[in-house]
């Protein structure tokens, strides 16, 4: 394992709610990357958690943008790079970092514009799974069976109905070189991952995990336990794509798995769930790794060998 | 060498990009702008035009990276038109409050539905309090000649707000006229290279545009409304300088026509400001004491112009190629505005052309007779039936034809 990296291009001091898994995010995403990158950021927590006018706690330039325009920021930032005589542009990491909302709704346009262009840019989804930042409405990408303030439950059972919108498979098809999914609950593969990513040339995709422990109504120190739960029910696997091949990383050993159900409990936003419910919840994690399982093997053994 | 070209509109929108030396251009297709994007991807792929070309999945997205190009310190450039301007109208406002000096062209045209392609000028007027300067163009050569002043006004320090050229649909988009395409020296030496302070930079990290609280914000406005006011004297400091650099003077802030000591004096914007002068020049022969100025900048509003204009003055005619519903012509309100308390001259408002309704001569003469009838009846104010008309519905034909 490579040393963790000591340098911090975040600051203390940050307006990020206890416990906040996008804090760790950007965090960590900065060790990896260094400080020869910029970071444009759309309306999400993190157009607040940086702090406000003139407070600034990143010591990389930050761009900030409208909602829906992550990668059509970056493609700018890039072109423009590519443009400046003082800069080599390969020598800088534009990273274009939006929330799950940003990324899979209001920004999945400018993000498949800018991924299908082949920009040369790291695309991040930070995921806590709703619009955080505006006090926990549904998202694509928040769960099937969770609590929102758009998905209130009430007497009728009118929690979120459908499943979380799959934004890997979705990059995936743009073909793009490298997208992973990384956990915050896990800095190394974390650190690591993205590391991986810098290796690589035009379009990467990052989906992190980003526990939302205000938004979960679970309590801000299990941030990191929520992390490890989702990773050993499978609720949200780590793997990554490179040139099309999956591959399941970090993969929790059999006898390590534990039901989807210890995962749910610590949050209120599953309190509602009828047994039924969860398992249709369990049903679907398992249908979904053991496609993921196939995709690994297909993609590994049969398609490119 | 400056050599002369027939070229459409959106030729020299193209062109004008190109001598301007836009580094990036960011834009999507849409009907009348196209020419623009076609002619400046030729001009990329032939190695005649150094610039990276974001080809974007929508006019959203084409000035969000416009935006991020210019934080980045690129000369930006895009070129849209209509729809392609009110889905952009999010980032025109981002673009002035980040004090970016993108220039854009606009193709103005009709708003549907119904479906329209033609000349109209609501979409630009729409996006009047974006913080954008707005300059319309009456010929083809001024669209060139506007987006090189354009770049010059909008990249002085003292200003730093982003400009829209608008250029009327086909009337001047698709309507080839000869423009002289200037020497890239003469033209380097009139804008140097764009040189921003405050850029993204991974050696001088900053942040840009993040989050205020109510005790900054509006004076962050009053500053882009001090730009604003600042940009007046710029259009008219530039304009003197082009014109001694290409011998050409597009006219500033209002462009006046025969205007000394009128009795009646009309007041239009874009292409049919031509026609226009053509019917004044007859209706000059034939005796009659009439004028015309033409509103050049839309954004910064030349109020002081236009009070001076006024001043002797006892019939006004403003010619709007939009409107704005529950209210009147946009022009006509805002010169009415402007000389409240001032002058009292008569005025009237002329809707025309709406959706690219075609503006003859003929109608053009009818309509300055009407101001020359107001002229001898001497109404009052209050008294005009209409004091807005909508000039050639079909509805009405027959009083718009000889």
């Amino acid at each position: 394992m490579a040393e963790f990296p000591e340098k911090e291009l975040m600051n203390s001091g940050h307006n990020a709610c206890p416990g906040c898994g996008a804090a760790h995010a950007m965090r960590y995403m900065l060790k990896a990357l260094g400080k020869n990158t910029t970071v444009n950021i759309p309306a999400c927590c993190w157009a607040v958690i940086p702090g406000v006018y003139p407070s600034r706690n990143l010591e990389v330039p930050l761009l900030y943008t409208a909602f829906e325009t992550t990668g059509a920021s970056s493609s700018g930032i890039r072109a423009a790079l590519k443009k400046r005589d003082d800069v080599d542009d390969a020598e800088v990491e534009v990273v274009g970092f939006a929330g799950d909302g940003g990324t899979a709704d209001i920004g999945i346009q400018a993000l498949s514009g800018a991924i299908e262009r082949n920009t040369d840019t790291i695309q991040v989804m930070y995921d806590n799974e709703a619009y955080m930042n505006t006090g926990i409405q549904r998202s694509g990408v928040t769960p099937e069976g969770a609590w929102t303030t758009t998905t209130p439950v009430g007497s009728k059972g009118d929690w979120k109905k459908q499943p979380k919108k799959e934004m890997m498979e979705i990059v995936e098809s743009h073909n793009v070189p490298y997208a992973a999914t990384v956990n915050i609950a896990y800095p190394d593969s974390f650190v690591e991952k993205f590391k991986k990513a810098k290796e690589f040339s035009g379009p990467r995709f990052m989906h992190i995990y980003a526990p939302c422990p205000t938004g979960w109504r679970a309590r801000p120190s299990d941030a990191v336990e929520l992390g490890r739960l989702a990773h050993k029910s499978r609720f949200f696997p780590l793997f990554e794509i490179e040139h099309g091949k999956y591959n399941i990383y970090k993969e929790p050993k059999e006898d390590e798995v534990i039901p989807v159900k210890e995962y749910l409990k610590i949050q209120g936003r599953f309190r509602h769930l009828p047994e039924e419910m969860v398992e249709k919840i369990q049903k679907r994690v398992d249908t979904k790794w053991e496609q993921l399982k196939k995709k690994e093997r297909f993609t590994q053994e049969e398609l490119y060998e | 060498m400056s050599e002369y070209k027939i070229v459409t509109g959106n030729f020299a929108s193209a062109y004008g990009a190109r001598l301007a030396r836009a580094e990036v251009v960011s834009a999507y297709p849409i009907t009348p702008q196209t020419e623009v994007v076609e002619k400046i991807s030729e001009f990329v792929a032939d190695g005649d035009m150094d610039a990276e070309f974001v080809k974007v999945e929508s006019e959203h997205s084409a000035m969000a990276s416009c935006i991020a190009a210019s934080a980045t310190g690129a000369r930006a450039y895009t070129a849209t038109s209509a729809h392609g301007l009110a889905l952009m109208h999010e980032m025109l406002m981002w673009a002035a409050r980040a004090r970016l000096p993108i220039v854009m062209t606009n193709v103005n045209r009709a708003m549907g539905p119904p479906w329209s392609v033609w000349a109209d000028h609501l979409d630009t007027i729409a996006q009047k309090g974006s913080g954008m300067m707005q300059f319309f163009c009456e010929n083809n050569q001024e669209v060139l000649d506007s987006i090189l002043m354009a770049y010059k006004i909008s990249e002085d320090e003292d200003i730093m707000l982003p400009s829209m050229v608008v250029e009327d649909a086909f009337i001047l988009s698709h309507t080839r006229e000869p423009v002289e395409i200037y020497d890239q020296e003469l033209v380097d030496d009139f804008l140097p290279p764009l040189d921003m302070d405050q850029k993204v930079d991974i050696e001088d990290p900053k942040g840009f545009g993040s989050l205020v609280m109510p005790d900054w914000y509006m004076d962050f406005a009053k500053k882009l409304e001090e730009a604003m006011m600042e940009a007046k004297d710029k259009v008219k400091e530039v304009n003197k300088e082009f014109k001694e650099t290409f011998g050409r003077d597009p006219g500033g802030l209002i462009e006046e026509y025969k205007t000394d000591g009128v009795d009646v004096l009309m007041i239009t914007m874009g292409s049919i400001s031509g026609t226009s002068k053509d019917v004044i020049d007859e209706l000059r022969d034939e005796g009659h004491n009439i004028g015309l100025a033409r509103l050049r900048t839309f954004r910064p509003f030349p109020k002081e112009e236009i009070r001076e204009l006024t001043k002797d003055v006892n019939v006004v005619g403003i010619l709007d190629r939009s409107y704005s519903f529950g209210r009147a012509g946009d022009a006509a309100r805002e010169i009415k505005e402007a000389i409240y308390g001032y002058n009292s001259p008569l005025v009237k408002n002329y809707i025309v052309g709406l959706g690219g309704r075609d503006l003859t001569p003929e109608v053009l003469e009818l309509i300055m007779e009407d101001s020359l009838e107001l002229l001898d009846e001497d109404p009052d104010q209050d008294e005009l039936d209409p004091e807005v008309e909508w000039v050639d519905l079909r509805i009405d034909r027959n009083k718009w034809r000889r």
